[in-house]
């Protein structure tokens, strides 16, 4: 079996993705649209919640996906420190505006759901400011990036901010079991007995999820591809100014 | 469509909006990909050119 390190290589990963990124990109809209659908026309409005209900198909798997996304830069960021393999630093930076928007959505959503809810569409609960700072955080990071020309440079001190980043990403997840105080509820999806949701949430639920991952997958992919011809370019270049 | 009540306008805001950035997103990164390949394939065609 091919190791994981060999992806590190531009040429292989660029080879792999070729075929790779056509098949997850079709499977991202395909299990999206069965996902939202089922969530949007085909579940019952809630006795409480009414109709917004529907909105917890987006809202959750943002969230999951703007933490998550977090996670992966994380990983690539170390994966930069530790080993320098380049891809892994573009790889970081392909992700970054996706948890941007991501992470936009689930305030976004969660302000909509929130004002008819809970009757207002902003509190200062300790979930949703971790959700604002990590907003902020994808703002620095994609900004610090840009502001940097030396490729090396911007991947060493991204991956720093990614570090630090990173106790906001768990904060995220974790506000509401640190602080039992606020309005944001528990999470809404658990494996433990006596979880909170019917299947009839539940099953479109995770479908969305699973879509949502995929399109994180494919957005990935694609923005790495553009991200190692746009180093290409920057060397091709270099070395033509140099000649 | 189905009947959202009362909180129609919720929803529905909720929906078009997210779709609305993902789909921004989407288009965001196809063009600047098509854009990247664009250059970097003019400037390799100028490097084989000049040998």
């Amino acid at each position: 079996m091919a190791s994981l390190w060999e992806y590190a290589n531009p040429l292989k990963f660029m080879r792999t993705t070729d075929w790779l990124l056509p098949v997850v990109a079709v499977a991202a809209v395909v299990v999206t649209t069965i996902g939202l659908v089922w969530g949007f026309f085909f579940t019952p409005d809630d006795f409480r919640q009414g109709a917004t209900v529907k909105i917890v198909f987006i809202h959750v798997p943002a969230a999951m996906m703007a933490i998550n996304a977090w996670v992966m830069m994380l990983v690539a960021s170390l994966v930069w420190l530790i080993r320098r393999h380049h891809v892994s630093a573009l790889a970081a930076k392909a992700a970054a505006p996706i948890g941007l928007v991501m992470t936009l959505i689930g305030l976004i959503t969660g302000a909509v759901w929130g004002q008819p809810m809970w009757g207002t569409w902003w509190a200062w609960d300790p979930r949703l400011t971790s959700f604002l700072i990590l907003f902020l955080f994808y703002l620095g990071y994609i900004a610090l990036w840009s502001a940097i020309d030396d490729p090396d440079t911007g991947a060493d001190l991204t991956a720093v901010l990614c570090l630090v980043g990173s106790v906001f990403a768990v904060l995220s997840r974790y506000a509401a079991l640190f602080w039992n105080q606020g309005l944001h509820q528990g999470a809404s999806l658990s494996v433990a007995p006596g979880t909170r949701m019917d299947w009839a949430y539940k099953a479109p639920l995770y479908i969305c999820m699973v879509g949502f991952g995929l399109i994180f997958v494919t957005l990935v992919l694609a923005g790495t591809r553009t991200e190692i011809r746009a180093r290409r370019m920057k060397a091709l270049v270099a070395r033509e100014r140099m000649a | 469509m189905p009947d959202l009540g009362r909180y129609a306008l919720e929803v529905s805001l909720a929906y078009l909006a997210s779709l609305g950035l993902i789909g921004a997103l989407v288009l965001w990164y196809w063009l600047r990909g098509r854009s990247v390949r664009q250059q970097l394939d003019e400037v390799e065609k100028r490097r084989t050119g000049n040998g």
